[in-house]
């Protein structure tokens, strides 16, 4: 059977310093991250880079020349009470959620990233000099052909061999950008017509070069390759998805992971009646994205021709199946039905009228806003307010941003949100990780996503080698038993969890 | 879930009140839009260009 689909969501933020003649965005970044940490009352220990390894490649073999973003040891790199990472890699801040057990999980935990980034920039401006401000942006390029990434991770079985994996979700990949997209005004693909409408469903197409591969930052594959499981390589691997826009709307984001998690359990379970297979993957996905009618079919290697919203009713009806079959425990009874639900209803409105769709879809949201805006000041598309437009759409700034002001449906709780903040999920191991910095904070040398150790004598480092292993009752108990981790240590009586 | 069930329109509305409400509706989306632009004229940065140019990032990943 599948395993469950524990995920995350690693959001890196477009970031600009005002008030500024020249900035260092790398010192930026460390500066907002530092003002953020030093406004906590609790530990923020330093990151592990034990189990680093990001030139380890799915397809067998292991590359030196790709390192880890431990750029400079001053740069802030910390561990929050909710278990997510916040760190500068390269030139962005970054924060990797913890591991959520849903979809919906994935969701609340991208929105308390937000509210912490939010919190980020009010703490920078108090401590920065007047008239200096440094602002984020939750996007994927700054509209001159360079890009930052917004990952997904997934959790899988080690004995389903990639190539299954790749080959199975790659249609997934290019298609569902119909409701995933933020949209974007322009494209920057060198040497290529401008797209259609001068707007394209998304922001990452234009970066995509690859079918498959380990890069992340040049000829960006669909599928990436690396293999850097962070938890028991023997049982697991961790599906690094860098095809996808950050987004705005809540209800996209669920769609993404949620949909992702359903077709990932359905490979897994071989529950995949058939291939899907582009005649030309990368193609296509650029295709799909800049054909806003929804309507164009490419070309198959079957020699048929399908639209992305075939294929999407397809993986729909298909999950559906699997779900009457016993396929939601895999990926959350709840957030699996809520996902099933949304995805038929914004089929639907795609193949109806998208326009139904802007309080859902963020290029729904976003072409229907500047559309408007362009025909109110008869702009053409290259008008530099446009531009603007598209931008500010992704400024977290509360009294800039666009999108918090054109009604996206909000699915998940504020209150929940805020209480995300600095709280760990509860069923996954991003619960142990949490409980430790909550009660033994100052205790803790450095933790990554495998392992915790402590200032202890002797061997004290504790592994987390199961993403699954979540809150148990002993656990609990241990936690409010235990004053010290040598009492933890010793309780446990071993070093794992 | 089949095709059918999924393209199903509320069977009890007859045509010219579905009509009417798509009027409606139309109008009311049209509304909202003038508004929120309204609002958005006020806060979209003022040198647009400026903005854009200034907007330069390093790749990432």
């Amino acid at each position: 059977m599948a395993l469950k689909k524990i995920c995350g969501i690693e959001t890196e933020y477009g970031i600009i310093h005002q008030g500024v003649e020249e900035f260092n965005p790398a010192y930026s970044s460390s500066v907002l991250i530092s003002a953020y940490l030093a406004a906590q009352e609790s530990e923020h220990p330093r990151w592990d880079f034990n189990d680093e390894m990001p030139g380890n490649d799915a397809r067998g073999f292991s590359r030196t020349d790709v390192l880890s973003p431990d750029m400079h040891p001053q740069l802030a790199n910390a561990i929050l009470l909710n278990g997510a990472r916040y760190y500068v890699d390269h030139a962005h801040p970054e924060i990797s959620s913890p591991e959520c057990g849903d979809a919906l999980s994935a969701v609340l935990y991208d929105c308390a990233a937000d509210v912490i980034m939010q919190r980020s920039m009010e703490n920078a401006k108090a401590v920065l000099p007047a008239g200096e401000e440094i602002v984020v942006y939750k996007n994927n390029s700054d509209g001159k052909g360079n890009s930052y990434g917004c990952h997904e991770n997934y959790l899988m079985d080690r004995t389903v061999p990639f190539s299954l994996v790749a080959q199975g979700i790659m249609a997934h990949f290019i298609t569902r950008q119909i409701y995933c997209g933020a949209g974007k005004v322009g494209m920057e693909t060198v040497g290529e017509e401008p797209t259609r409408e001068g707007f394209q469903l998304t922001s990452r197409a234009d970066f995509i070069e690859e079918q498959i591969g380990l890069e992340t930052t040049i000829k960006r594959p669909i599928i990436n390759t690396r293999d850097e499981p962070h938890a028991d390589y023997r049982r697991f691997r961790r599906l690094h998805v860098i095809v996808g826009d950050a987004n705005m709307s809540q209800v996209a984001t669920l769609l993404k992971v949620g949909t992702t998690a359903f077709v990932l359990a359905m490979i897994e379970d071989d529950f995949l009646p058939r291939e899907i297979v582009f005649a030309h993957p990368v193609a296509a996905l650029r295709n799909i994205s800049s054909d806003l009618s929804l309507a164009e079919p490419q070309q198959m290697a079957d020699g048929t021709q399908a639209t992305a919203l075939d294929i999407q009713w397809e993986m729909y009806e298909l999950s559906r199946k699997f779900s009457e079959l016993g396929g939601l425990e895999q990926v959350g009874e709840k957030s699996g039905q809520m996902v099933l639900d949304r995805w038929e209803q914004v089929l639907t409105g795609l193949e109806a009228d998208p326009m139904s769709l802007a309080d859902q879809i963020d290029w729904v949201a976003k072409h229907r806003l500047i559309a408007g805006y362009r025909d109110r000041h008869s702009l053409s598309w290259d008008d530099p307010r446009l531009k603007a437009f598209d931008l500010q759409y992704h400024d977290l700034r509360p009294e800039k941003c666009i999108a918090s002001r054109v009604g996206l449906e909000q699915i998940v709780d504020p209150e929940a949100v805020l209480v995300a903040t600095a709280t760990p999920p509860r069923d996954t191991r991003a619960y142990f990780r949490g409980r430790c910095l909550e009660k033994f904070g100052t205790h803790i040398l450095a933790a990554n996503w495998d392992s915790v150790l402590f200032d202890t004598d002797g061997d004290s480092r504790i592994t987390l080698m199961d993403p699954m292993q979540g809150e148990t009752e002993e656990l609990a108990r241990l936690f409010d038993m235990c004053e010290t981790p040598a009492e933890l240590l010793e309780h446990m009586g071993g070093k794992h969890v | 879930m089949s095709d059918t069930s999924r393209k199903q329109i509320n069977p009890q509305t007859t045509q010219p009140e579905q009509q009417e409400d798509a009027v409606a509706a139309s109008s009311t989306m049209h509304d909202e839009l003038e508004h929120i632009l309204d609002e958005i004229d006020e806060v979209l940065e003022e040198n647009a260009e400026e903005f854009v140019k200034s907007y330069v990032q390093k790749g990432g990943e």
